[in-house]
């Protein structure tokens, strides 16, 4: 994990004492509710229905047992007691005092961590693969580079005041599980022929009401030129990207409007001003920072684990658990544990404080201390000794993390909605609770096996709908609730957008769509066929005759 | 007479800024004026030969390069923000700054708060026009919000990660 050194802690400390004086001047009407608009946005500040909503940074996603406790006493000391984990691994509060900010940042930065840039048109948290660093698929750890964009990107005095909002995902494994196709920029880690690190760059993907898959710029960019490079994209963004709608100001409508050809010419003639010059990474920065991702000391075992593999066997609890909580890890004996936050009748990503010392107590004994939020709003256990999981297993059920659904249907993406965002068409929690009660029956779950399904309240796709094997969209009729339903949307290496399945349904009948789709794959698939190989091979219409058909 | 922030002190503005609709017959020969690019473009032989200092100013949606080749001809250069978010201007700073070695005065004008000064200095502005309703002795203590940064930019060309 990155630890701060004198300059990175002055800097986090200078922000909570500047945001203490903004917060003072906004209170003494020194400064406008526009003028400090972009302030409190720039802090993860939201207003929101019922009281400020604050986006904690968790940059690409690690944290400690030491901020888990932080945060625990934060949502009780400030909030109402929980939190919640949003789907670019950062950690949202539903219910702080504006007047408590500039404390909550003070409080922050002693465990070194802030809000910066959570919000607003700037450039956001850089998010990666959950399993960084131990994946067994793994080529290239990203967090180091994901360090060194944090660093780069915090308070770039050009770059404050874009367009619009700005994320950047990167991968370094064969899978692609940061979802780089889906950002304004994605950044692929590989080597070319000669053995040499750099990134494949892709640009202009995005959700929200125009959803695209980003196009590549750059098959290899030798890592030297990471930051020139970003700088050059970021450039030809702020200058030509439209400001005049702000529904057509993210980075995919430039690039869409110029071409990924046009606007990959643009960033080369701007970087070949910028190549070569201080900005280019050094071996030595590179070195400082890898060191704190160096793998620790672990034990060295010959292989699995017997004790582990027996209790597999005899205990099909526990088993069931194992084989979707628990991940392949690159050392022999180890595995990565997901925490999952999803039980039934939770709002999924959300957190109580206490769950939030528990979590941290079981990075404490069984994972060095470290543990990571993930986009699809869980935890996850980087170093766990395969000899503790059963033990482990135990203490994650006590303390309600031990659902065993992960990559399952009820391991739904979603996202605030209606109960808590005022640009919400409907409600998402509440669709997603009658959909867990429809699908309880675990056994049924585990034979519908891996499915994505995401819930957004608004076409602003927080709840990533678009790349959800089933996405489900919030939308309003005449001041009504509905729900527009899409399939065949996908994250990963093929990321995909979804197709939209047809006119939309009231609350109460989706449990029953969703059941009348997984009818079909059931009854369609082949045995090795997931849901969404079954829907890329026959097809919507079968979905959607089934759905629509007139009730007998 | 107003007051702005140049070389982080409070002074008198000595000089006239023209609006983008305004024509060469209402010069005088001997003030000192920023005008707007279009005028410049059209009237650069007559503005050049007059006795006053010359300085010119860019709208956010006109472009560094415009006046590339006539630096020399600026005593002011002024960049202006429509509203404080419309960040375009950053860029063209650098770009006067970094790639074209401007060395005059950079100021900036419009929608101009104290929250943004210390980005704006580290994009190479050396004078700041705050919004009339803003107090410049007030703001001058934003320009050193932050101790310490991390990236290259024209008030420290050389990254953190070159110096730590
Ligand atoms: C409750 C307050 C929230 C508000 C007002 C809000 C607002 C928005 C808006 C306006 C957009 C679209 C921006 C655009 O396309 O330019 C957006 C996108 C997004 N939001 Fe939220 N959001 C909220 C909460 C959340 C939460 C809790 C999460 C995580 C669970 C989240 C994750 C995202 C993501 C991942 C996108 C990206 C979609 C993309 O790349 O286009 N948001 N949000
Ligand atoms: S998708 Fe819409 S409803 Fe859901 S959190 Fe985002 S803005 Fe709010």
């Amino acid at each position: 994990m990155y630890i701060y050194d004198e300059y990175d802690q002055r800097i986090v400390e200078d922000r909570a004492r500047q945001f203490r004086d903004q917060v003072r001047r906004y209170l003494a009407g020194e400064l406008s509710e526009t003028e400090f608009l972009p302030l409190r946005l720039q802090n993860g500040l939201y207003v929101q229905r019922y009281a400020p909503m604050l986006r904690i940074a968790v940059p690409y996603g690690v944290l400690s047992s030491q901020r888990l406790r932080k945060l625990a006493y934060i949502t009780r000391r400030y909030d109402k007691g929980y939190a919640h984990i949003t789907t670019r691994q950062n950690i949202q509060l539903n219910w702080p005092n504006l007047e408590d900010v500039p404390d909550i940042l003070e409080e922050l930065a002693s465990v070194q961590m802030h809000a910066i840039q959570t919000s607003g048109n700037c450039i956001r948290n850089t998010t990666t693969d959950q399993f960084a660093g131990v994946a067994a698929d793994e080529i290239i750890d990203p967090r180091p580079w994901c360090e060194i964009i944090r660093q780069w990107s915090t308070f770039h005095p050009e770059f404050a005041f874009l367009p619009r909002k700005f994320k950047i995902a990167i991968n370094g494994a064969r899978e692609d599980r940061a979802a780089i196709g889906v950002h304004d920029i994605g950044l692929n880690a590989v080597r070319n022929e000669a053995g040499e690190l750099g990134f494949q760059v892709l640009v202009g993907g995005g959700l929200g009401r125009t959803p695209m898959v980003g196009a590549e710029i750059r098959a290899f960019l030798p890592w030297q030129h990471l930051l020139t490079y970003l700088e050059a994209i970021l450039r030809v963004y702020n200058r030509y990207g439209r400001r005049d709608n702000k529904f057509k100001a993210r980075i995919k409508i430039l690039v869409k409007a110029l071409t990924p050809e046009v606007f990959g010419e643009k960033v080369e003639a701007e970087w070949q001003n910028l190549k070569d010059g201080p900005a280019t990474l050094t071996e030595s920065e590179l070195q400082r920072v890898s060191k704190y991702f160096v793998s620790p000391e672990l034990e060295s075992f010959p292989g699995d684990d017997a004790g582990y593999l027996d209790k597999r066997g005899s205990d099909k609890g526990f088993n069931n658990w194992a084989s979707r909580n628990v991940h392949p890890h690159r050392a022999p004996g180890y595995a990565a544990v997901t925490l999952s936050l999803k039980p039934n009748a939770v709002a999924p990503g959300d957190i109580t404080a206490e769950q939030l010392e528990a979590a941290a107590d079981l990075a404490e004994q069984y994972s060095l201390g470290e543990i990571r939020s993930t986009h699809y709003q869980n935890l996850v256990l980087p170093y766990v000794r395969q000899k503790d999981l059963y033990e482990l297993w135990h203490k994650a059920r006590e303390a309600g993390f031990a659902t065993p659904n992960i990559g399952l249907l009820s391991d739904m993406i979603c996202c605030p909605g209606g109960d808590f965002c005022s640009l919400a068409n409907a409600k998402s929690i509440p669709i997603a609770q009658s959909i867990q009660e429809q699908f309880d029956n675990l056994d049924y779950l585990y034979d519908i096996g891996e499915l994505e399904l995401n819930i957004s309240g608004c076409m602003n796709a927080c709840g990533h709908h678009h790349i959800g094997h089933i996405g489900i969209l919030g939308v309003d009729k005449k001041g009504e609730e509905f729900y527009q339903v899409s399939l065949g949307g996908k994250s990963g290496r093929d990321a995909a957008i979804g197709k939209i399945l047809g006119p939309s349904f009231a609350a109460n009948q989706m449990p029953t769509v969703v059941q009348k789709l997984i009818d079909v794959y059931l009854e369609h698939r082949t045995p090795e066929e997931r849901f969404i190989d079954t829907y890329e091979r026959i097809g919507m219409d079968p979905f959607k005759e089934r759905v629509y058909a007139a009730d007998h | 007479m107003r007051l702005i922030i140049k070389d982080n002190q409070v002074v008198p503005d000595t000089w006239e800024l023209l609006p983008k609709d305004a024509t060469l017959d209402q010069l005088t020969n001997t003030g000192d004026v920023i005008v707007p690019l279009a005028m410049w473009l059209e009237h650069s032989h007559a503005l050049k030969a007059r006795d006053g200092r010359l300085g010119v100013w860019l709208d956010a949606d006109e472009e560094a390069e415009c006046i590339a080749e006539d630096l020399d001809s600026f005593a002011v250069i002024a960049l202006n923000f429509p509203v404080f978010s419309d960040g375009r201007n950053y860029s063209n700073a650098r770009l006067l700054r970094d790639r074209y070695q401007y060395q005059g005065e950079l100021r900036s004008i419009g929608d101009v708060l104290r929250d943004q000064l210390f980005f704006m200095r580290r994009c190479g502005f050396n004078a700041y026009a705050l919004r009339e309703d803003h107090d410049p002795h007030a703001a001058l203590a934003s320009l050193q919000d932050f101790s310490e940064v991390y990236q290259a930019a024209t008030d420290q060309p050389l990254p953190l990660f070159r110096r730590r």
